[in-house]
């Protein structure tokens, strides 16, 4: 198997509310994403999917637990110090919802430019301008995109510019939080096209994460599930779809809507009872790289 | 069956600083008492505008161009926005996409559907309101109503405010219900459970539902029927059972090969090549001829009629010509039993 690229380990992220209140968001999640890989991770809103990719860009500091990149550990305020350019320029964050995570004032060839401004990268192709050309290029817009404003594109291209930005800076880790979500069937298609051959002919390594498990069955290559701030599952993709273990797996997987109606209106979809599950369980491996979440009662 | 809602030749245009657009062409359709319709289609087809228009909620610089709307048989097309009122809400209420939008923040629950109901009734008693709220909460599955009536929508869960949005709509008995997205906006759990709830809802009251989505797994959940919209256009009508197995529309045959449940890991997604067309000046022709790899002479100069294949399944495109070539589906008939 190859290089270890993000190794999370025992991650844990508490929001305090209050003075009695707290949110345990993500409790002693560990996962590891391998050099090249795209690593997906599911679970129902407030599972705290996007705390753990928050976390592991350095939006939020985690309240315990270390993750380690490239074996820097960036939590360690001094570590990140010493380190900073290779942590900002090598994983990028792609968000979900891109007219709020463009610049509206700028157009699109200062949005994929910045990055390598604020990083002071020597762009390969002569001028700032040229390289966002050819990043633009790269996810499949031409280059009279390039005066054009954020408002002037749908909603397929503004998520496509938010990628060349991403790419802009030769990423080793993508960190996209639900990137399709809010496109079309057939925008999403080509989006999810675009992480594929991000993945194959560029190399970088992807933690996506979605809650269409369909996309993500397509995608990736291992997904972990997480339910109420617990990793429940990981496997290789192939073998959680063919084989899911845990109880919430299971009934995640049973809610898929199938294209079809005749299987569609056949099925009898049993809901995961919140109350069977134990959150004070350990991760045991049950075959090579399937991992589940085992109840002290069981 | 007996029509419920019969649609002919619905035109629908927005005047715009570029021209007319026609957001809505030439539409004809019928819904049945107690049955669930999908129309799915990509953003921007129409699928939203046609359900405002039936339900006359459309802006002022929308107007309906041509065609009639009939309901139980009575032309509404020309009803003044007084006489709308006195049937919206008995005959039809809307589900809208997002839930946290389509209520008040700051006011209960509760109050907000008892508002509903009062707009339906203003006779009735407050002990009797209360009951009812009690009563539709419960019908949309949220339990200990009691407590919760009490409780504003940011308590909720996205789940849990989409059920009362729903007992919202429910609250006037309405014979039809438009459901724009209900579960866009919902994780795959949370849908299955709104998708069941509408199926329950749908059997126990016997209300009609047009169901506009994207997702073509929520439609094969729910839908008796399906349409496919295009451009403005209803371009395949049949039910779920003809468009899924047997769909004849090239742009049927797109939609369903591009979703990732058909493809296999390491094959490239199928995808429509191009975009849909600007509205504004829509081509002579069939508007899906510049993506349609099937696309024959006569589709860039001539709109397609509706061929009939079965009683219940119509399709527009110039290949159920009897003159055009018999091409094979690149998709249909998937899990055929």
């Amino acid at each position: 198997m190859s290089e270890i690229l993000l190794d999370v380990q025992g991650l844990t992220h508490h929001f305090r509310l209050s003075k009695s209140a707290v949110i345990k968001a993500v409790d002693d999640v560990s996962f590891q994403i391998h050099e090249g890989e795209i690593f997906g991770l599911v679970g129902e809103s407030g599972s705290g999917k996007s705390t753990v990719a928050r976390c592991v860009m350095n939006v939020h500091k985690p309240s315990a637990g270390s993750i380690y990149y490239q074996g820097i550990n960036t939590c360690d305020p001094a570590q990140f110090r010493k380190n900073r350019k290779l942590l900002q320029t090598s994983r990028q964050f792609i968000f979900q919802d891109s007219t709020s995570s463009l610049n509206q004032r700028m157009r699109v060839a200062d949005i994929i430019a910045e990055p390598m401004q604020i990083n002071h990268v020597k762009t390969p192709r002569g001028s700032d301008r040229e390289e966002a050309a050819f990043q633009l290029h790269y996810v499949g817009l031409d280059r009279s995109y390039l005066d054009k404003y954020p408002s002037e594109l749908s909603g397929g291209m503004r998520q496509r510019v938010t990628i060349a930005r991403a790419l802009s800076m030769e990423p080793r880790l993508l960190v996209a939080d639900e990137p399709i979500a809010s496109l079309d069937v057939s925008i999403q298609a080509q989006i999810i096209n675009l992480f594929a051959h991000c993945n194959r002919e560029h190399g970088c390594s992807i933690l996506f994460i979605a809650h269409d498990l369909a996309v993500v069955k397509y995608l990736c290559h291992r997904v972990g599930v997480m339910y109420q701030g617990k990793l429940v599952e990981v496997a290789p993709t192939r073998e959680l779809f063919e084989n899911p273990l845990h109880p919430y797996t299971k009934s995640l997987l049973d809610a898929i809507p199938i294209p079809d109606p005749r299987l569609e209106r056949a099925r009898v979809w049993h809901e995961f009872d919140p109350e069977q599950f134990d959150r004070n369980g350990t991760m045991v491996e049950v075959k090579p790289g399937h991992l589940v979440l085992k109840g002290e009662k069981a | 069956m007996s029509e419920l809602l019969e649609v002919k030749n619905l035109s629908v245009s927005f005047d715009t600083h570029e021209g007319e657009l026609q957001a809505v062409r030439d539409v004809s359709f019928s819904l049945h008492a107690g049955e669930v319709l999908a129309i799915v289609g990509e953003s921007g087809s129409g699928k939203s505008v046609l359900c405002k228009s039936i339900m006359k909620l459309l802006n002022k610089d929308a107007r309906i161009k041509s065609g009639s709307i009939a309901i139980n048989g009575v032309d509404i097309t020309n009803y003044s926005e007084r006489q709308m009122q006195r049937i919206r809400g008995k005959v039809f209420s809307m589900v809208f996409q997002d839930p946290m939008t389509s209520q008040n923040p700051t006011i209960p629950i509760g109050k907000q559907i008892a508002e509903a109901i009062r707009v339906h009734d203003p006779k009735m008693s407050a002990e009797q309101v209360h009951q009812r709220v009690i009563e539709l909460m419960e019908l949309v599955g949220i339990d200990r109503a009691e407590q919760r009536c009490k409780l504003c929508p940011y308590h909720f869960s996205g789940g849990m405010r989409q059920r009362s949005v729903m007992a919202i709509a429910l609250a006037s008995n309405p014979r039809m219900l438009f459901a724009d997205e209900p579960t866009t906006a919902l994780d795959v759990t949370i849908q299955a459970q709104i998708l069941d709830l509408l199926r329950d809802v749908q059997k126990k009251l016997g209300t009609a539902t047009i169901l506009v989505s994207h997702d073509l797994g929520v439609v094969a959940r729910v839908a008796d029927r399906v349409a496919v919209m295009y451009a403005g256009k209803i371009v395949e009508i049949g039910t779920a059972e003809e468009i899924f197995y047997d769909p004849r529309h090239p742009y049927t045959w797109g939609l369903m090969r591009s979703l990732p449940a058909y493809a296999q890991q390491g094959e490239k997604l199928y995808t429509i090549p191009g975009m849909p067309p600007v509205l504004i000046d829509p081509p002579a022709g069939d508007a899906f001829a510049c993506r349609n790899e099937y696309a024959l002479g006569i589709d860039y100069e001539q709109m397609p009629p509706m061929f009939q294949i079965t009683d219940t399944h119509y399709a527009a495109t110039w290949l159920m010509d009897e003159r055009a070539p018999k091409i094979t589906p690149p998709i249909g008939g998937m899990y055929h039993v």
